[in-house]
């Protein structure tokens, strides 16, 4: 068995194409072939080198930033000296805008916990695959269920004061229905984009929306006591 | 003079030694590009070759890269920084001060760690919302977008834990807000805010568990799970590209073939 073979075999150390590789199709279905011969590039350098300039890049942004704005320090914590308002950090301050209208168990706790369970599971259900504009579907029943939904969430949001939170609800609302009644071949082109949204698009770009809002009013927005005052009279 | 320093470099890659640590070496030819990466443990998360569509700064705007960028700085800059200070009552904040005014760059390195700090958590934020409208989530990549969301956890968690370190009004309250609200957790709340703390309120006790879970325990679970990301970033075929995004480049020259010294 062990006879010198009469050949080798090896690789040239200077191949610039990609290898080819074979596909057994098994059951009778044609191999549909999209990309035959796709453009691929070494890792190591064209990635890592774009990688480690925009690295680069941004530890320049940080470094001039650090030098011109310093790190806030207050005086030492005091238990006994409560300040006004106390505030969470920033990326918190929705919650803590939340805790402002609903009990700490609803804002502190059931709102985080199912925002983080929505999160995860967006990639497995079918609805957040979907790739179809909304309404193109089923057009009828959807129109029916986006209505009962956005009624239904306003009048929450009314009934326990969260103005703050309506707004951009009703603002995406609107939005969506202009898409309703938009067609994916209309002539302008923000309707046709607009038409062409699956669901996931709109739940996201509405929960995108409502942590910027929370978020920079919690931030800027909020003085003694939770009340309202512009960042710019202090 | 740069060429002498180029022999010199030259020659020391060939060295017996040398080659035995960095067995691909770099140089010139595609074979020895390939090693570079798949002879290279870190380096090995990723494959050796990339699709260029993947690279295009529309797929992903460098987000995640970024905030890899951000981890960078983070960890570099808290090690530093933990040379000047101590997590206890109330040396703490003194240690603080004095990184402000005594050690020399001490103010810039704070400074630094601060704002990088905050530019992790939004750009975490900002990546995983690029994904998503990329929609890059949809499987093969949905455990990816999982293993995203346990970083983004981690990023926060990172990021609130560093909050109390300072031990100034604060972070102090900061923190009291954040453990109140995780005291209304019905049957287990108080026991879960008695853990968190090691007490019923913010004290020296909590300061030391926030340090040992912001220095050690959080940082290990960061480069554990940025590590399976990268790593099944590889598994999942490589980033999300779009059947209708152009195949190849506008035509350029022909590259000339780079021939390798022996
Ligand atoms: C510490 C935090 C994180 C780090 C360091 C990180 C790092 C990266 C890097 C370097 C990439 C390659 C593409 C790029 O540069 O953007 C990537 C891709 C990806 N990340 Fe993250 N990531 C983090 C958090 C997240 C989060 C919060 C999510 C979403 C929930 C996520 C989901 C994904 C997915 C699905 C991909 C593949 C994207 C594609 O195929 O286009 N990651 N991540």
């Amino acid at each position: 068995m062990t006879e010198p073979k009469d050949f080798t075999a090896g690789v040239g150390s200077d191949i610039k194409k990609s290898q080819k590789r074979v596909l057994f199709v098994t059951r009778r279905t044609s191999a549909q072939v999209r990309v035959f011969d796709e453009e691929r590039v070494q890792t190591y350098p064209e990635a890592l080198f774009r990688a480690a300039l925009a690295i680069e890049l941004l530890t320049i942004a940080l470094v001039l930033i650090s030098l011109f704005f310093n790190a806030p320090l207050e005086g030492l914590a005091d238990p006994t000296n409560t300040p006004n308002p106390a505030k969470a950090p920033w990326y918190f301050l929705g919650l803590q805008e939340m805790l402002h209208y609903f009990p700490p168990v609803v804002a502190g706790v059931l709102i985080p916990m199912v925002l983080v369970i929505a999160l995860v599971v967006i990639p497995y259900f079918n609805v957040n695959i979907e790739a179809d504009g909304l309404f193109l579907k089923n057009r009828g029943r959807r129109l029916n269920i986006f209505y009962a939904g956005a009624i239904g969430l306003s009048l929450f949001l009314w009934f326990f004061h969260v103005y703050v939170a309506l707004i951009p609800t009703l603002l995406i609302v609107a939005i969506m229905l202009v898409a309703a009644f938009s067609s994916p071949a209309s002539p302008q082109p923000l309707r046709r984009y607009l038409a062409s949204k699956p669901v996931s698009w709109w739940v996201m770009t509405w929960f995108l929306l409502e942590l910027i809002v929370l978020t920079v009013v919690g931030t800027f927005f909020r003085g003694p006591g939770w009340s309202w005052v512009l960042p710019w009279r202090s | 003079m740069a060429g002498k320093i180029d022999d010199y470099l030259a020659k020391l890659e060939r060295t017996r030694v040398w080659r035995s640590v960095f067995r691909g070496g770099t140089g010139s030819s595609t074979l020895r590009r390939a090693l570079a990466i798949q002879q290279n443990v870190f380096l090995h998360l990723f494959s050796t070759k990339v699709r260029r569509r993947m690279l295009r700064f529309n797929a992903t705007w460098y987000l995640g890269t970024l905030t890899l960028g951000t981890f960078l700085i983070l960890v570099t800059t808290g090690i530093l920084l933990m040379l000047y200070y101590r997590p206890a009552v109330p040396q703490a904040y003194a240690d603080v001060k004095d990184l402000q005014f005594v050690v020399s760059s001490g103010l810039f390195l704070r400074n630094l760690h601060r704002w990088a700090a905050h530019t992790m958590v939004l750009l975490a934020f900002a990546h995983l919302f690029r994904v998503f409208y990329r929609g890059a989530y949809r499987p093969p990549r949905e455990f990816n977008w999982v293993i995203g969301i346990v970083l983004l956890m981690i990023t926060l968690l990172l990021s609130y834990t560093g909050y109390l370190l300072p031990w100034d009004q604060l972070a102090y309250w900061a923190i009291t807000v954040g453990s109140n609200i995780s005291a209304t957790v019905p049957v287990i709340g108080e026991k879960v805010r008695f853990l968190m703390l090691g007490g019923h309120q913010v004290n020296a006790n909590a300061l030391l568990r926030f340090y040992v879970l912001h220095c050690v325990i959080l940082p290990l679970a960061a480069v554990l799970f940025i590590a399976v990301h990268f790593w099944h970033i590889r598994k999942d075929g490589g980033l999300y590209v779009r059947q209708s995004e152009p195949v190849r480049e506008p035509a350029k020259e022909d590259e000339s073939v780079e021939l390798e010294k022996v």
